[in-house]
């Protein structure tokens, strides 16, 4: 075919055969980094018109994973103590945001995806990258990515918030114990699959006992570490399912409360 | 049954080359690296291309099949549709040498820059003494039939020659990962990981787990682990605190 005059740098530095073309892949590689992009921009569109909405998040007994825990005095309901008063602007849901966002951000999962889907590094295996030069996560901003583990035991934390207003959706709408509404099943069935995600994190399963290195001093430890290293083999499944799982619970209850919807009780 | 593949295959060395076009007979059950001995057979003898085992497990046939990084062995002509072009390349991240020969010296150079293994004291009966659950994670990379398919993949050098330098690739970083996992092994391998031969420049975007033959979970069992563990050397401050006052030096 061609002998065209190639790049100087990447696959067309000098000794390398020369091949003119970025990549010769014949397959439909770009499909997958095309959804990751769609998928992820529109959840993006989604949580931001609902962090800025700041209605429609709490309809008795349930609330909106956007909004728990739910910390200012402008809160609706009273899911969790009202620790103070921030300037209106600021929805309750932007206090709390920050945490799954950083974790998801720095997710060794999520990385993966929005390095190819959105910065195209490489968009997919032996594909040229449009870059001239590249640090990976050696520098400012990237080197950043280390501290996942902060938001590992931060999204543990959030974990617990989210279960407890699970076991909230027991009560009816005075207060009383002993309902279940198809939101508690979707409350609860959103905090299983978050748990999931945490539970299969890399960093998790770092801390429980991948640092070791002589797993048969530490028995019980290495029984954590399999367990968490099973889950960790579906960690990029429980990332995308839970995503949708926390969009759709929201959507459930943004139904609920405009009235759009009545909850089906089952007791 | 028997049918004319159409192949493209790269032809020419470090002066210069280009993909030719070929016709030849490709008969039931046969792998890519089966055609190209026929194509050289009848009619382009002087056709260099690397292999030994033809079992994958030599690691010596590694080439990019329609684009990806792949050992021709391995690789089935019942794969591709019987009218399809296939194109045969040699690895495009290192230099070749003629045809579908290409130098991996820039592998040998950084297994050998490497610190080798440093055994710790024998136990009080004179004997090294681990268990299988001690091993059982190297020995997964272990597994390694050293096909360079993972260090031709990775964007790291693929797209950036000046990187290679400084930065080991996935089947080397794996090797690190190894013997710092290893309960022998007496060296601190943290600080080395990332600061000689660069765990910080790859991004966890896998295309060495995608193409490895061995199906060896470099990325999630290697790389990323020893990014934890470079964590706890590096960047965490806790862990950092923890190991100064000398509650846990690296286990
Ligand atoms: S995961 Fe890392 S080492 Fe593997 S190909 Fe990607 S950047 Fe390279
Ligand atoms: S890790 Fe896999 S791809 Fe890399 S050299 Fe070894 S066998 Fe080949
Ligand atoms: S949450 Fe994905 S790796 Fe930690
Ligand atoms: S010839 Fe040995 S791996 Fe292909």
């Amino acid at each position: 075919m061609t002998t065209t005059a190639p790049a100087p740098t990447g696959t067309g530095a000098p000794g390398r055969a020369r091949i003119a073309a970025r990549h010769l892949r014949t397959d439909t590689w770009w499909v997958q980094p095309a959804i990751t992009v769609a998928v992820l921009v529109s959840f993006i569109i989604y949580s931001t018109i609902r962090a800025f909405e700041d209605a429609h998040y709490f309809v008795e007994p349930y609330i909106s994973p956007f909004y728990s825990p739910c910390i200012t005095k402008s809160c609706q309901g009273d899911t969790f103590p009202e620790l103070f008063s921030g300037p209106a602007f600021l929805t309750p849901a932007i206090y709390i945001l920050i945490l799954p966002l950083g974790f998801r951000l720095t997710c060794y999962y999520y990385r993966k995806a929005y390095y190819r889907s959105f910065w195209l590094s490489p968009p997919a295996c032996a594909v040229a990258e449009p870059h001239t030069t590249y640090t990976g996560e050696t520098r400012f901003p990237l080197i950043f990515q280390n501290i996942h583990r902060y938001f590992f035991i931060a999204g543990l934390a959030l974990n617990v918030v989210l279960t407890y207003d699970a076991i909230l959706g027991f009560r009816d709408e005075h207060g009383e114990w002993g309902h279940m509404g198809l939101g508690t099943l979707i409350l609860l069935g959103n905090a299983a699959l978050l748990w999931l995600y945490s539970l299969s994190c890399h960093s998790c399963r770092h801390i429980v006992g991948g640092k070791i290195n002589s797993f048969s001093k530490h028995p019980v430890r290495y029984q954590f570490w399999q367990v968490v290293s099973k889950l960790n083999g579906s960690h990029m499944k429980y990332a995308w399912v839970s995503l949708f799982g926390v969009a759709l619970t929201d959507f459930y209850i943004r139904l609920l409360a405009t009235n759009a919807f009545s909850d089906p009780r089952f007791f | 049954m028997t049918y004319q593949a159409k192949l493209r295959v790269w032809r020419g060395d470090a002066e210069g080359g280009g993909l030719r076009d070929y016709t030849v007979e490709v008969n039931e059950g046969e792998v890519v690296l089966d055609i190209i001995h026929r194509l050289q057979a009848t009619q382009a003898g002087d056709l260099a291309v690397r292999w030994n085992c033809k079992a994958g497990k030599c690691g010596s046939c590694s080439a990019e099949i329609n684009g990806r990084p792949r050992l021709l062995c391995l690789t089935r002509m019942g794969d591709f549709d019987e009218n399809e072009v296939v194109t045969i390349t040699p690895m495009r991240t290192f230099p070749v040498i003629r045809d579908l020969v290409t130098d991996v010296s820039y592998n040998y150079e950084k297994a050998a820059s490497i610190p080798g293994f440093v055994p710790r004291e024998k136990g009080p009966d004179g004997v090294h003494r681990m268990q299988q659950v001690d091993v059982e994670r190297s020995q997964e990379f272990r597994k390694c039939i050293e096909c360079f398919l993972c260090q031709d993949v990775c964007h790291v050098v693929r797209d950036h020659e000046d990187n290679k330098k400084v930065y080991a690739g996935p089947r080397f970083l794996m090797r690190i990962a190894e013997l710092d996992m290893h309960p022998l092994d007496n060296l601190d391998r943290r600080k080395v990981a990332q600061e000689n031969f660069g765990l910080g420049m790859c991004n966890i975007t896998k295309c060495c787990s995608e193409v490895c033959p061995e199906g060896i979970h470099i990325t999630d069992n290697a790389l990323i682990p020893l990014k934890e563990r470079v964590v706890d050397r590096k960047y965490d401050p806790l862990t950092w605190l923890g190991a100064k006052i000398g509650r846990r030096p690296h286990p």
